[in-house]
């Protein structure tokens, strides 16, 4: 700010104690009275305007004597010093208060519901839940995923995996046929997923390792009988995978997909067309709570998976010596497992789409399994 | 395949409890199901009613005392049995006793004021039959005091062994003592069949004409025999496992089926026209069989026949006209071998399920067939009497066994154990095989008795199961270089990612049948012949689907019956083109129905959803083509799609002028009336396997990302229109104006109106721009805006609106 200059034409105004005191008391009361910012603004403008009353004061120090300046000076720069924060202090007081008022007109009632998130929504359906899970342990374990078609062949179905023609195994399939083509051939919906084993050794050298998930289908129906259904199939081969190695996938995989730091199998020679030697697993479970099942304890046993050594004849089929080239498989239920796991009692209800089962049994599309994160939260 | 305790130790000496058994079945692969030891019947004794008075308060009721034995005093019961009376013997629960056909543990009681101390039972009350109409009234010399059970034969354990499809040697107690034998869980009783002597040919003789249906027949003749009813212990084993005694010839040869796995057939041979013909049957060919029931025959199957006709469905069920009953006086054993595919298929064919076609189909011992006449001749001799004639047999060449080279290593290539050499050896032994050899390969000759066995991979299963699975201990499958690849392939990341991307979107996913209604499939652009199940489970689940929406539109309408309109689905899964695999396609699809909004369905204070639409259904496709990785900015949506979509309210999403990656839209009103179902509904499919393959990328490095330093504006334009201008056509047209500088268009506003003219309408779009090099000037800023009106002007003959 420059200089004041003296104002000789006005010097009207006569800066006495008693003046000064008077209009400072005058100009606070002003201030003080001031309600909104408009009255603010007018008292600064009557004060400290061109024209303002403090202004006119400073006006009248040019013309003094050194001396009287002396005096004068500090009392109306002070008065001016005074008002300026008056104003300046009321002008907030104002906004606060402005603001105050606003937000108060501005309440909202936070209690009203907002619209859930579609991502908390939605759902994915157990099975695609599961398989998700068998990927994210079997892929740990160096397996890759493979899938192949729901239509197939005699050939794939039964006859390259070491099914006789006419042998009673071939009958307990329940097979859905479709009709015979001109030769007399007539398609199949795969019963298992078994079909995959030999066309990927038809299409790939071994070491092989993958996992098949997919749907198969029998003409069965009943609470635990679905003519739909999900399997997951496995297959090593190479030159030296043995039953001890398969334990062990299948002990890794367990205690991975039930989430139990350790779990009892029971292996029990059995009987599949397409291994050799053939082995079913019980699963050591806990069953005396109605409606849960508790892995990795209790006294029950529970038949989770069938498996076994490739069948020499199997791995003809496939294209491979079976003197050079060995390894094993397994199969098991997906929706069984999922029904297990989770505690579904129906199969049935897994076809429905009926909303009610998929948002409480299904899960939300951002819960991925991981083995980092954990299968399932 | 169902064996008594008793009947086991019949062949097989040993200490072992019924829980050892128990566990060693399942252990070496028979698989034990049930085990009914009726323990529960070990606390009810017999007991005799001493005196029967009627009830002071009860008509019903009868006050008795029971004599328990053992010297103890006569106790108070109080009976409600119309059967009780003084004298009676029945069996007697004292207080305490689980009594399991009603589920009580008796206590003292009071009946009507009268003190009970007991109960005298039924048999339905012990869990023996339905049978409640009286209390159990045993004969007068049953001994009081001591176990009804064991008096009534009820002590014998039953158990249950669920055998697998290769094992009918397993299908015989005496093949089960044989492997529990093996197992050391005791000793194999072995002594041979007694060969009996016969007087006389038998002078009915046997043709065999399909020899390739039956590579062997014995048959014997026993004259004078008296057919009554069986001894007890038979019967008592025979209902054990649930078979009904019949007479003494018949119940020998069910006998004889599960003692050695060996099924036989009885004829009367007073009914036996002529000599037999073992041959084809003639097509359409009738019989009546043991169960009653009239069977039509054809020549894939085998029969005996005399001069009468057909007398017996080979290996499966014998006929009506020459069965056995109490007046047989003379009787001709046959014991067969029948082809195990012919036996199966014709039992399947003809629907009977019998424990001879059980056998049968899976193999019998071939060894066995003249001994099992031998067996049974012994028990007709025995309980029937009579005259054995000798054995005629015909076409039986002998067993030529199969042998099997082994390499002893092949136990540890395969398991991973090391077993020695003589246990291996010992194992295979004690099982019937005879091995032969001393160095590291013998020679393996497999018992007749087991036709699963054709290679070494079947001996190390053998091996493996004697010597204990649980044996086998867990080895790490070591990580291998050469498999590490991908884990997943592109389509199935495609797929996940297009599930949880429709998911996020607030859908649901449904997993339907593969198999719909044909009207349903017809609607749907399928319904060819390749593609209907010969043999679906259910009429309305015929036809491959050729699209996941009916059933999807279905799903959603049975959600709305239920009384929940809102829904929204999708499955992402297989259709089918036809029946072979490349035919397959995978899809992802969804429908929404009501106003299953993507932000929520339904009313709110903060604005109601509104019905779903075609757009609805155009931005979950687009979200799910997105998911998968196709370009999205290069996508062409073509007005309209495939014929079961609303014409006007449709479009079908491409990649180029070939390749279409999907279809949206609100449904015809004929295809909601064909599935049953209404709207508002609106759906998507998407061709996941449609989507380019991405391009091989050589670094995972990401293009250098330039930020322009000058401000970006907005600028807004109206155009009109002819009416049928796509807005798609506009909007490329400005973006084409001017490349660098356009870096998007967005359509804010579509209005018609009688101020514009006759069909125009009129397009708002807001045009974003981007200057790269320097500010944009105002000559900048309209050069450009002329180059964009000139364009649009060009593309959809539109004008700037005034």
């Amino acid at each position: 700010m420059g200089a004041v200059r003296p104002n000789e034409e006005s010097f009207a105004v006569n800066a006495t104690a008693g003046n000064l005191e008077a209009l400072e008391a005058s100009l606070l009361a002003e201030i003080a009275a001031a309600s909104d910012e408009a009255a603010i603004e007018a008292v600064r403008v009557s004060a400290l305007g061109k024209k303002g009353s403090v202004s006119e004061m400073l006006k009248t120090l040019g013309a003094m004597s050194a001396e009287e300046r002396q005096v004068k000076g500090p009392a109306i720069n002070g008065l001016k010093n005074r008002v300026t924060e008056a104003l300046t202090q009321r002008k907030a007081e104002l906004k606060d208060v402005a603001i105050a008022a606003r937000l108060a007109a501005e309440k909202v009632d936070v209690t009203l519901p907002v619209r859930q998130s579609p991502a908390e929504r939605g759902r994915i359906h157990p099975i695609s839940q599961v398989i998700d899970e068998i990927a994210a342990i079997f892929g740990d374990l160096g397996f890759s995923i493979a899938e192949g078609p729901d239509i197939e062949t005699d050939h794939y179905n039964f006859t390259a995996l070491n099914f006789p023609e006419g042998h009673p195994a071939r009958e307990m399939h329940d097979t859905f046929f479709f009709q015979p083509d001109e030769k007399g051939e007539r398609k199949l919906l795969r019963t298992h997923t078994s079909p995959v084993q030999i066309r990927t050794m038809e299409r790939q050298k071994p070491p092989i390792r993958i996992v098949i998930p997919g749907k198969t289908y029998r003409q069965d129906s009943d609470a635990t009988h679905s003519p739909m259904f999900h399997q997951v199939e496995g297959l090593v081969i190479d030159k030296t995978a043995n039953i001890a190695n398969m334990k062990w996938v299948l002990e890794e995989f367990c205690k991975a997909f039930f989430e139990v730091p350790s779990v009892k199998m029971r292996f029990r020679p059995s009987f599949f067309p397409f291994t050799e030697p053939s082995l079913e697993v019980d699963i050591q479970c806990d069953r005396s709570r109605p409606g849960e099942v508790r892995f990795g304890e209790g006294s029950d046993w529970m038949e989770i998976l069938g498996c076994g050594m490739v069948h020499p004849n199997v791995l003809r089929y496939g294209g491979l010596d079976p003197d050079e080239y060995q390894g094993f498989a397994w199969g098991m239920g997906i929706d069984r497992i999922a029904m297990l796991k989770y505690g579904m009692p129906d199969l049935r209800a897994f076809f429905d789409a009926d909303v009610r089962w998929l948002t409480h049994y299904g899960f939300r599309p951002l819960d991925l399994p991981t083995l980092f994160g954990g299968l399932s939260t | 395949m169902k064996f008594t305790l008793s009947w086991l130790k019949d062949h097989l000496e040993t200490d072992a409890s019924l829980a050892e058994i128990v566990e060693r079945l399942t252990a070496i692969g028979l698989e034990v199901e049930h085990v009914d030891d009726k323990a529960g019947l070990k606390p009810f004794v017999i007991a005799k009613v001493l005196t029967a008075v009627q009830h002071q308060d009860a008509d019903r009721l009868r006050v008795l005392t029971v004599d328990t034995g053992n010297g103890k005093p006569p106790v108070q019961v109080v009976c409600g049995a119309p059967n009780a009376r003084a004298g009676m013997i029945g069996a007697f629960a004292a207080p305490g006793t689980y009594i399991p056909g009603i589920d009580v543990t008796l206590s003292v009681g009071k009946i009507r004021g009268v003190e009970s101390h007991g109960m005298m039972c039924s048999e339905r009350e012990l869990e023996l039959s339905d049978e409640h109409s009286g209390i159990i009234d045993l004969p007068e010399d049953a001994p009081v005091g001591t176990s009804f059970a064991a008096y009534a034969h009820l002590d014998d354990p039953v158990i249950e062994i669920n055998l697998t499809p290769n094992r009918p040697d397993a299908a015989s107690v005496y093949g089960i003592a044989r492997d529990l034998a093996a197992s050391g869980l005791g000793r194999l009783k072995t002594a041979p069949v007694e060969a009996i002597p016969g007087k006389g040919a038998t002078p009915v003789k046997v043709t065999i004409e399909a020899p390739e249906l039956c590579p062997g027949f014995a048959l014997r003749l026993v004259r004078g025999v008296k057919n009554g009813p069986s001894p007890k212990w038979l019967q008592q084993r025979l209902i054990a496992i649930g078979l009904r005694p019949i007479s003494a010839l018949v119940d020998i040869t069910n006998y004889v089926t599960f003692d050695r796995g060996r099924p036989l057939h009885v004829f009367d041979a007073k009914k036996v026209a002529g000599n037999l013909v073992v041959r084809r049957a003639k097509d359409g060919e009738k019989v009546r069989a043991l169960d009653g029931r009239e069977y039509t025959l054809t020549p894939e199957m085998c029969v005996i026949a005399d001069d009468n006709g057909v007398e017996s469905i080979a290996g499966i069920m014998g006929g009506e006209h020459s069965g056995c009953d109490e007046n047989t006086t003379d009787v001709l054993i046959e014991s067969a071998l029948w082809d195990p595919i012919t036996t199966a298929r014709t039992g399947r064919a003809l629907g009977i399920i019998t424990d001879a076609r059980y056998r049968f189909e899976r193999g019998v011992d071939p060894e066995f067939m003249v001994p099992g006449v031998e067996l049974a001749t012994r028990l007709v001799l025995d309980f029937c009497g009579g005259t054995p004639s000798e054995i005629e047999a015909a076409g039986y060449a002998g067993h030529k066994p199969m042998v099997v080279s082994f390499p002893l290593s092949e136990v540890k290539r395969l398991t991973g154990i090391e077993v020695p050499k003589e246990e291996v050896l010992d194992i295979l032994t004690r099982l019937g095989f005879e091995p032969q050899g001393s160095g590291e390969v013998v020679k393996v000759t497999v018992p007749s008795w087991r036709p699963d066995i054709d290679g070494k991979a079947d001996l190390v299963e053998e091996v493996m199961r004697i010597h204990g699975v649980d044996n086998i201990l867990a080895q790490p499958l070591t990580s291998h270089d050469a498999v590490n690849g991908k884990i997943l392939t592109t389509l199935q990341v495609r797929t996940r990612a297009a599930k949880r991307a429709l998911a996020v979107r607030g859908m649901m996913e449904a997993v339907t049948w593969s198999f719909i209604p044909a009207k349903h499939a017809e609607l749907f652009g399928g319904g060819q012949t390749a593609l209907k199940l010969a043999n679906p489970i259910a009429a309305d689940m015929s036809d491959m689907r050729p699209s996941l929406l009916p059933g999807l539109i279905a799903a959603a309408q049975r959600n709305a019956d239920r009384g929940i309109g809102d829904v929204a689905l999708f499955e992402v899964s297989g259709t089918y083109e036809g029946d072979a695999p490349e035919q397959q396609r995978r899809v992802a699809a969804g429908v929404r129905r009501g106003t299953a909004k993507l932000e929520g369905s339904g009313r709110s204070w903060a604005g109601n959803a509104g019905p779903v639409g075609v757009f609805d259904a155009k931005a979950d496709a687009i979200a799910a083509l997105e998911a998968c990785g196709a370009p999205v900015d290069r996508l062409q949506i073509e007005p309209g799609g495939p014929a079961w979509y609303h014409p006007g309210r449709s479009g079908t999403i491409k990649l180029g002028p070939k390749t279409v990656l999907g279809t949206f839209g609100e449904f015809h009103p004929k295809t909601l009336d064909g599935l049953d179902a209404s709207g508002p509904i609106c759906g998507f499919e998407v061709f996941v396997d449609a989507v380019p393959e991405p391009k091989a990328k050589p670094t995972r490095t990401k293009p250098k990302l330039e930020l322009s330093p000058f401000q970006a504006v907005k600028r807004d334009f109206a155009f009109v229109v002819d009416r049928t201008v796509e807005a798609g056509t506009l909007v490329r047209a400005a973006l084409a104006a001017d490349k660098k500088l356009v870096t998007g268009v967005s359509v804010f506003d579509v209005f018609e109106g009688a101020s514009l003219g006759e069909a125009k309408k009129s397009i708002a779009i807001e045009v974003s721009i981007q200057p790269v090099e320097k500010t944009l000037t105002d000559e900048d800023f309209e050069a450009l805006a002329k180059r964009i009106v000139e364009n649009v002007n060009k593309q959809t003959g539109g004008v700037l609106r005034a």
